[in-house]
């Protein structure tokens, strides 16, 4: 059918099921744009405030979603201000479709105003990327495209569209099929490695099995869970894994990691033989690999070749996608039931060396942090989808608000401040039937907080918890453990009134500094229908750990 | 260790700086890098002649593979692969030098591109280590300009490479 490229655009979309793209204008998205306002009825497009936030909002609504969500940029800086975006969700391997225009095909390469390579500018941190000069492309390029980014190791991909392009026209059939010679992601593991991984871990005295983004990425929940279980083995995650668990599970150990669960520390230490699933072994959830190595008979299935024996060296590599090989696995514990050790034993030994957590008395006009987030997510919901921005809060978040079955977000590789508000926003708008709650601190908040005003313009009826402690606290505390408390930069003095704040948005706040407040503040964030912003005052000393 | 990479690829506008690119950014080691069109248009055919360790290699290989547009990546193994490369060099060679460097071209097997009064230009091509052997013995004739064009190499017997991802 004869359109322009910008309907042709908005065909593909249609075609990939895109109900809802986050975006911000300008001259040289404005063929697209006009396109999709002729397509509102199908796809809703979300102006976010901020071209980063759009790319979080893609994000979260990604994740919840399992498939590539969609994203939007002008030329020039929208474009730029979408990198952060663009290199957060490569590093968390969040598939997005990235669309930005673009100058004019013939004024490319020569500096006219608001002409930025953003190809090249984001080469290092998209998994793919086009730039669109011939009309007839552009169908190939968007199945490509989706398709790039939604398997093998999902990851954004960028497509950057010329402003005379998008006028173009062509004659229009989205393609059916994509094949890619020089892409051609592993899906099932090989038979025999399979075998081999099966019977080490089985038979390991001390196995435990560490599960990383990868096993949500590959949507190999119920697989994991299941071998776990079937084989009586503890399980650690990494931040990126968290919630796969549900943390009353038996068997689940915790979070390992720099600001890891003590107990989930121990046990990769304990453990002979450490199965990853998914997992990078990043510096943040494993510190001296190396030594780890020589102790422990590593497992290791990725999707990704290269992030076996990157980091960490496998006695045994499996590549394959999580979902499959676990199936293959489970398959082959069906057909040869026997040979699994008794792990009891080991088990015990994890019990044995818990500590109990015990909340410190907060300074009079502050909450305990930690304390606040158990008791609200005692209160909450099992099925909740928490939001965690980057800093302290993120650690709480993920060590104290117990998870029984909703999702943890964050930015995991990158640690991106201000991933949260926007996150939650594309999170809930994915799944409007589950409670969505972004975490973060004041300082987070400040990068992120325009985006209440999306939140109120197109109704998405998330929770805020803003925790001031008036610092940049992680960083205030590195300085006070490594720089011998020389504390600088990190004083957030000239910050708003938060509840106020709230209000001029028309945001119902509440500010949490003592039991009473706390008590009705949790009602609220569980009971209350709409928007609602909890600023939960903590002590500027108050430790991550 | 100095490793000699080969890597199809699409022969897309781009795809040499998100290689060259992906080397800077991993912080591995080019020693040269060559690039042309293959028998098959579609694709291009680029050499890499990289330095470090067996792990580093393996992830070279492993980055170039996770790049979309590579169709393929050998790193060949030592006595696997026959390598050339091209070199030109502009000497000072004044009357009474040109004898002693004709000797040394006949005895290298390079050859006389180009002559004046006062320089020689000679153009040489042989493999990496024969080539630096070369540049040490003319090196003090005085070189006033040189290029070269980084190693090509194939595999050696009558197994070839060939753009099928995988093996
Ligand atoms: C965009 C960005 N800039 C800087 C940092 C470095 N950084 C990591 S944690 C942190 C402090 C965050 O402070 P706040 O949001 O108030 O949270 P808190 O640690 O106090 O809970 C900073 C600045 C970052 N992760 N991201």
């Amino acid at each position: 059918m004869k359109m322009t490229v910008s309907q042709a655009m908005v065909e593909c979309l249609k075609a990939e099921g895109i109900k809802v793209v986050y975006g911000y204008p300008g001259a040289a998205i404005c063929p697209f744009y006009d396109a999709l306002l002729s397509a509102e009825k199908d796809i809703r497009n979300i102006l976010v405030r901020h071209e980063a936030n759009g790319g979080h909002a893609a994000s979260g609504y990604a994740r919840i979603t399992g498939k590539p969500a969609v994203c939007i940029a002008t030329s020039g800086p929208g474009a730029v201000n979408l990198i952060t975006a663009i290199a957060t969700a490569y590093a968390d391997s969040i598939p997005l479709i990235c669309i930005t225009g673009q100058v004019n095909t013939d004024q490319i390469g020569s500096d006219v105003f608001q002409e930025a390579d953003i190809t090249g500018a984001a080469e290092p941190f998209v998994k793919h990327s086009y730039l669109l000069k011939d009309p007839k492309d552009v169908g190939r390029a968007f199945k490509e495209a989706f398709y790039i980014a939604g398997t093998g190791r999902p990851g954004p991909v960028l497509i950057d569209v010329p402003m005379d392009v998008q006028k173009m026209t062509l004659d229009f059939e989205y393609p059916k099929k994509v094949d890619i010679r020089s892409y051609k992601p592993t899906g099932k593991g090989n038979y025999l490695q399979v075998k081999r991984v099966t019977e080490a871990l089985r038979s390991a005295e001390k196995p435990l099995i560490c599960i990383g983004g990868g096993v949500f990425a590959s949507n190999a929940q119920n697989e994991i869970v299941e071998l776990s279980e079937t084989l009586n083995i503890p399980v650690i995650t990494t931040m990126m894994g968290i919630s796969v668990f549900s943390d009353d599970n038996p068997l689940y150990v915790g979070m390992i990691g720099t600001h890891g669960m003590k107990i989930a520390n121990y046990a990769v230490n304990a453990c002979d033989t450490l199965f990853l699933v998914g997992a990078r072994v990043g510096d943040r959830a494993v510190k001296t690999p190396l030594d780890l190595e020589r102790t422990t008979k590593i497992l290791h299935i990725d999707i990704d070749p290269a992030e076996i024996g990157k980091n960490i060296g496998a006695d045994y590599p499996l590549v394959g996608d999580a979902k499959q090989v676990l199936r293959q696995m489970l398959d082959y514990i069906k057909k040869n039931p026997e040979g699994c050790a008794d792990h009891s034993g080991w088990l015990r030994q994890i019990e044995e060396n818990k500590v109990p957590t015990e909340f410190a008395q907060p300074v009079k006009g502050t909450v305990n942090p930690k304390e606040f987030l158990q008791k609200l997510a005692e209160r909450m919901p099992a099925n909740v989808n928490i939001c965690a921005d980057v800093g302290q809060n993120q650690i709480w978040s993920s060590r104290y608000y117990f998870k029984r079955g909703g999702r943890f977000l964050t930015s995991g590789g990158m640690g991106t401040m201000g991933y949260s508000v926007p996150c939650a926003v594309g999170a809930k708008m994915a799944d409007p039937s589950r409670p969505t709650i972004a975490i973060c601190g004041d300082g987070g908040f400040q990068m992120n907080f325009m985006e209440l005003a999306t939140a109120v313009q197109y109704g998405v009826d998330i929770k805020v918890i803003v925790m001031t402690n008036t610092r940049l606290g992680m960083v205030r505390e590195l300085q006070t453990i490594g720089y011998n408390d020389r504390q600088t930069g990190v004083f957030l003095d000239g910050s708003p009134d938060f509840v106020k704040l709230a209000a001029a948005y028309g945001i119902p706040a509440i500010r949490v500094n003592d039991e009473k407040s706390e008590k009705e503040a949790i009602e609220r964030l569980a009971e209350d229908k709409g928007l609602l912003l909890a600023e939960v005052v903590v002590d500027k000393d108050f430790p991550t750990l | 260790m100095k490793h000699t990479i080969s890597v199809l690829v699409e022969n897309h506008s781009g795809v040499l700086s998100r290689i060259s690119g992906l080397f800077s950014r991993r912080g591995f080691n080019i020693e040269s890098l060559a690039v042309g069109p293959t028998h098959d248009p579609s694709i291009s055919r680029i050499t890499i002649v990289a330095d470090g360790d067996d792990h580093t290699v393996e992830q070279i290989e492993k980055q170039l593979n996770k790049l979309i547009e590579v169709i393929k990546v050998k790193t060949f193994g030592r006595d696997e692969f026959v390598a050339r490369e091209l070199m030109i060099v502009k000497v000072n060679a004044p009357a009474e030098k040109r004898s002693e460097i004709m000797t040394i071209a006949e005895i290298t097997g390079a050859k006389v591109m180009d002559i004046t009064l006062s320089t020689m230009t000679l153009e040489l091509c042989d493999r990496y280590d024969r080539l630096c052997r070369f540049e040490n013995v003319i090196e003090p004739y005085g070189i006033l300009e040189m290029a070269r064009t980084g190693t090509v190499a194939v595999e050696r017997g009558s197994d070839y490479f060939s753009p099928k991802k995988g093996s």
